[in-house]
């Protein structure tokens, strides 16, 4: 049962996100789209050659898109594209259930929705942020 | 309550959910499931085309289900009653056939804000087809409507206007036979959507001099994959075909067909007979529960459920505030938490409510939600399920990390 999906890092950066604000001179903007459910996220990402300098997303969703969407770049900001594609990697990996424990602790606070593997009508909210980040970084490639 | 009535449906009894997201879909008793399977088990042929006895008695299963409708609904004859797949196909055909041969440019199509898509996006189509003019008809913050702002609407160059009798939001009664009248003064038909309301109250069509009248029986304790159009007969036999194929001819040539006559001109191909059959035994059940009963009953949970909602800090109810003006229907809000979450924490309590748009989001955009939370109650739902609702309801902020 998904009672305690909603745990503590969750609901934080649920409410008190750290990155959800508007980025002005941002390199690349993208769109995502939760098809079940029309909620929206714009991810907004600085580049400095081959690393994410700094990021930022806007929108509206439910606590776990936006939660997830926070922790998300807490993780990539200064990291390399590659880098940032891997991670997104492992957390779909993580959300269809198939990761690893190893890997899940890799994932740091991005681990907090493991359990969504087990809410299938869940899993587009968990993975938009990831989703539109792969695609923003693939489209910059 | 007579908890007995709890019994006649598998699901309910089995106290595997608090089930209420009854507008989405009843559950069914067992007479209905019964019904359904007697067809298959021991009349199934392919009803209308064979002559021999099976296919008689496939026949007569189907069309008694026709007969069982027609009084149900007071229409006048059976070729009044149109078997379809659900409501949406029933709207679907009356615009595609009455409004893509009867609209014509320039024409004025009238339709409610609060309309479920199902009962919008083919207008939407018509209108465009045709160029005629698509016209809303706002309702007032809490739902109702302003009969004056109906009477200024409705014009001369007014062709149909289409409305729900029950919004699948917000729960209230429309004065649909008032709005007939309205229609018909100025020469429009008018197509009711009656998916919400004929689960909860008795339909006259003559008594409220509809034109078209549409309802699905998945959400009348019937089957899913059965549905009903009534339209006036003058009016049905003036219209072209909707669907063309099988059964619904008297004679084809290389150049074209002679049309059955009604209903069956309506209803091309292999019909859902063992969905009719259910659809019979659910309005037998209905009947013989009554919806005087199932009204108290409905009025009882809902009351509790709207007056608890009311007393919870950051809740807000869409719509009236008093219960009678729900039809079981209680669409909320909760501050700063997503419905999807709402849901969620409701879900992990055991309650099965619905979170979204629910297919009509002009509507919310109107009322200015996003979108919401909805729990939608039959005479089967009982005060210990909306006390475990509103429990729930309860500790979502705190759930979500709001601490008061
Ligand atoms: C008011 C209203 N109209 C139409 C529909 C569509 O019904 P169906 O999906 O059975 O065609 C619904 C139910 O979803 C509804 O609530």
């Amino acid at each position: 049962m998904s009672s305690n999906i909603y745990n503590e890092i969750l609901t934080e950066h649920n409410i008190r996100p750290e990155f959800k604000y508007d980025m002005e001179d941002a390199d690349i903007v993208l769109e995502g789209v939760n098809p079940s459910c029309g909620d929206n996220i714009w991810l907004k990402l600085k580049l400095d050659g081959d690393v994410i300098a700094d990021g930022s997303f806007i929108g509206t969703g439910c606590a776990i898109s936006q939660a997830s969407a926070d922790i998300m770049l807490g993780m990539i900001i200064g990291k390399k594209k590659d880098e940032a594609l891997q991670m997104a990697e492992l957390f779909m990996k993580m959300i269809k259930g198939e990761a690893t424990d190893e890997e899940i602790d890799s994932l740091e606070e991005a681990s907090a929705l493991k359990d969504i593997a087990h809410m299938p009508a869940r899993v587009k909210c968990a993975v938009l942020g990831w989703r539109t980040l792969k695609e923003a970084i693939d489209n910059s490639l | 309550m007579d908890m007995d009535y709890r019994q006649d449906f598998p699901l309910i009894a089995s106290e595997r959910t608090i089930y209420i997201d009854n507008a989405a879909t009843a559950q069914r008793p067992q007479c209905v499931i019964d019904a359904e399977m007697d067809f298959y088990m021991n009349h199934n042929a392919n009803p209308l085309r064979g002559t021999y006895p099976l296919s008689i008695e496939a026949t007569d299963v189907y069309e008694n289900a026709r007969k069982t409708v027609k009084n149900f609904i007071n229409a006048d004859s059976l070729a009044e009653v149109i078997f379809t797949r659900n409501t949406s196909e029933s709207i679907n055909l009356v615009a595609y056939s009455y409004g893509l041969s009867k609209i014509e440019e320039g024409d004025e199509v009238v339709v409610s804000i609060m309309e479920h898509h199902s009962n919008m996006l083919p207008w939407q189509m018509a209108a465009r087809q045709k160029k005629a003019v698509l016209k809303y008809l706002y309702c007032e913050k809490d739902g109702s409507l302003d009969m004056n702002k109906v009477e200024s609407l409705i014009t001369d160059k007014t062709k149909l206007v289409a409305i729900t009798q029950v919004s699948n939001v917000l729960g209230r009664v429309n004065d649909v036979k008032t709005i007939a009248e309205i229609a018909h003064k100025r020469g429009a038909v008018i197509v009711v959507d009656g998916a919400q309301s004929i689960p909860h109250m008795p339909v006259d069509v003559k008594e409220l001099d509809v034109d078209f009248f549409a309802f699905s029986g998945h959400k009348l304790y019937g089957p899913m994959g059965i549905g009903v159009l009534y339209g006036k007969k003058e009016l049905l036999e003036e219209m072209p075909p909707f669907l063309t194929g099988g059964e619904m001819i008297d004679s084809v040539t290389i150049d074209g067909a002679v049309y059955a006559e009604l209903p069956h001109k309506f209803e091309a191909g292999t019909v859902n007979a063992a969905g009719a059959a259910g659809l019979d035994a659910a309005i037998r059940y209905v009947q013989s529960v009554g919806y005087d009963y199932m009204r108290e009953r409905e009025l009882a949970v809902t009351d509790r459920a709207v007056k608890g909602l009311l007393d919870i800090p950051h809740v807000h109810v869409i719509g009236s505030e008093k219960a009678d003006e729900h039809t079981g229907i209680v669409t909320f809000t909760v501050d700063d938490v997503h419905p999807h979450d709402v849901s969620e924490v409701l879900i992990s309590d055991g309650v099965s409510v619905r979170a979204g748009h629910h297919c009509a989001q002009p509507l919310l955009s109107y009322l200015g939600v996003n979108a919401t939370t909805r729990a939608s109650f039959m005479f089967y739902n009982t005060e210990k399920e909306v006390d475990a609702f509103l429990a729930s309801v309860k500790t979502v902020r705190e759930r979500l990390g709001y601490h008061e």
